[in-house]
């Protein structure tokens, strides 16, 4: 078994490609504490113009990265929404200079539960502090000043991502000119508390994974983090969409085995997205981000609520829902859509009809990438416009 | 017809926030901000017109008028305006209440069931009337509640609702509806533009 010691020297080089800003001025979390000089992995894709109006920040969910498009240096597979973003796609890396920063609390760099805690020497585990949405979401904004942007000409992302970018504009109203939040809320509902709390529980339940102490002995709890895994992946699918791909077809069979292997091909791709997931995810970064989430909700951070929460809003939205998404529901993609409008801010909403459940954002659906092409084209030639006056 | 959008546009003054309800693929939209610098937005059901607006940077919420105009906060625009839709809804009274809420003023336009071609059609024919602004065959139109300048007239008097000025146009001829000019105004518009509020 490697040392301590060796076991982080691999974790950084093998994230030694990664860019990273340290951020060395004081951030004062949500839970109290206060953390400072540390890092935040990020990457870019495209180039910022000159007259600096043609930046998108894209927010990323639960369990995505910095690495939106390409290739992913460390997993060596496709960036998570290469669907949207690159050359020639909606989000159109000729032409916009595309920024994702990975979260706090994640494990591709930025600093996250499986980093060295300065006090203890010793990684932090469970030690790390609890952060939350808007914690994600300030850190990003050091970032922003960081690279010279004062204001974006679009933010987006999905999920959690959309929830952070709901933080970000409450936060900071003027940062950006418009805004796309797709398939997310304003609260974390009890039903997707629930669906946390079951990943987590799956995590715990595992005996490797000792009170978040397990890098200790350079393990990972796999069985715990893959049961994890498979919840969440049902929960981005849809009913109609799950029967339509699998059905009750058979893996590799003629008939069913009478054992507990996979029979049914349902089976192995839970099976298999399960185990994928713990080669490149950190089970303590899945407590963490997922309690970030549950703790959201915008209309309690402010007096007055939701309404409140986008009083001052300059920012133009296009929120999207997608129709068979059960996990971040169309109504409360709308309930977004009431408040901003009550609050006078310029919205508009449109539900994509597909089969593809949560997951849609992801996918291949070309309505909806039509639709974020139109809107992020059209906010652009606005966005000029406005720069020119 | 353009020129419905002509007078709709004339009707509204600079620099206001208007609701397009059933905006379409954002022509009128697009016509209020470009030419008298208004603020607007839309609401529209079908998909491919909201993907125009979009496209043309047009602010619009995808929803069904008949159910989700209570998004909206009272009095939270100076105009709101339904263009040749209020006769397709099930419940047209409860719309217009709606949008008297939503509007310190509205604009509605509808398809004239008064005017002479479709009285004669019914008439001398016996049949539903098609004509150019009433397409449909009786089996398959939209429209399920057609009024005339004359029921419109009569069920703002019955409500209390205040007329401040409507418009009759026939292609591209226009004039003002008056009680006065009423009955012969009836027969001879093709479409009613009422300003209320």
């Amino acid at each position: 078994m490697p040392s301590l010691a060796g076991l982080f020297f691999w974790m950084n080089s093998k994230t030694e490609n990664i860019k990273k800003l340290v951020i060395s001025k004081p951030l004062k979390l949500d839970c109290g504490k206060t953390i400072n000089n540390f890092p935040l992995a990020y990457e870019t894709y495209g180039k910022l113009n000159e007259n600096k109006d043609n930046a998108v920040l894209v927010f990323h969910a639960l369990t995505g990265d910095q690495f939106v498009t390409g290739t992913n240096p460390i997993t060596n597979k496709e960036g998570w929404w290469v669907t949207a973003v690159g050359p020639g796609k909606a989000i159109d890396t000729n032409k916009y200079f595309v920024i994702c920063a990975n979260v706090i609390g994640g494990c591709m760099g930025s600093l996250g539960p499986r980093d060295i805690n300065p006090e203890t020497k010793q990684p932090y585990g469970l030690d790390f502090p609890v952060i939350t949405i808007k914690d994600m979401v300030r850190a990003q904004e050091t970032l922003l000043e960081y690279l010279g942007i004062k204001k974006l000409l679009c933010a987006t992302g999905g999920s959690m991502g959309g929830m952070q970018l709901l933080q970000f504009c409450a936060t900071f109203p003027d940062k950006t000119f418009s805004a796309i939040p797709i398939a997310c809320s304003s609260s974390h509902s009890a039903q997707n508390i629930a669906l946390n709390e079951l990943a987590r529980q799956a995590i715990m339940a595992d005996p490797v994974w000792d009170k978040g102490k397990y890098f200790l002995k350079n393990v990972q709890p796999k069985n715990g983090l893959a049961v994890a895994r498979m919840v969440g992946h049902i929960s981005y699918l849809s009913e109609k969409g799950m029967q339509e791909k699998f059905g009750r077809k058979l893996q590799e069979k003629a008939d069913y085995e009478f054992s507990f292997n996979a029979d049914f091909q349902v089976e192995s791709y839970l099976r298999h997205q399960g185990y994928a997931f713990v080669e490149r995810f950190d089970a303590n970064s899945v407590l963490y981000i997922s309690r970030a989430m549950d703790y959201f909700d915008l209309s309690k951070q402010f007096k007055g609520g939701l309404v409140e929460a986008f009083k001052t809003q300059k920012t133009k939205f296009l929120i999207i829902s997608f129709s068979s998404d059960w996990l971040y529901t169309t109504k409360e993609n709308k309930d977004i859509v009431i408040a901003l409008n009550s609050s006078g801010a310029d919205v508009s909403f449109s539900e994509i009809i597909t089969d593809k459940g949560h997951d849609s954002f992801l996918l291949n659906v070309p309505e909806f990438l039509k639709t974020l092409k139109s809107f992020i084209d059209s906010m652009h030639d606005k966005f000029k416009n406005e720069k020119r006056i | 017809m353009k020129k419905e959008f002509k007078v709709i546009t004339e009707l509204i003054p600079n620099n206001t926030r208007v609701l397009d309800v059933g905006c379409g693929d954002g022509s009128l939209m697009n016509l209020l901000e470009k030419e008298k610098n208004i603020e607007v937005r839309g609401l529209e059901l079908n998909q491919d017109n909201v993907q125009q607006c979009i496209h043309k940077g047009l602010p619009v919420i995808q929803g069904n008028a008949e159910t989700e105009l209570h998004q909206f906060p009272d009095q939270s625009f100076d105009y709101v305006v339904l263009s040749q839709t209020l006769q397709a809804f099930y419940n047209p009274e409860k719309v217009l209440k709606e949008l008297l809420r939503i509007g310190k003023s509205v604009i509605i336009s509808i398809p004239n069931f008064g005017y002479w071609k479709v009285r004669t059609k019914l008439l001398f024919f016996g049949k539903m009337p098609v004509t150019k602004t009433l397409p449909n065959t009786w089996y398959n139109t939209p429209n399920l509640h057609m009024c005339t300048i004359k029921d419109l007239f009569n069920f703002c008097d019955e409500k209390n609702i205040n007329i401040k000025k409507v418009v009759g146009v026939n292609e591209d001829h226009t004039s003002l509806i008056k009680r006065s000019n009423l009955e012969i105004k009836n027969l001879f518009s093709k479409l009613g533009i009422f300003l209320i509020g």
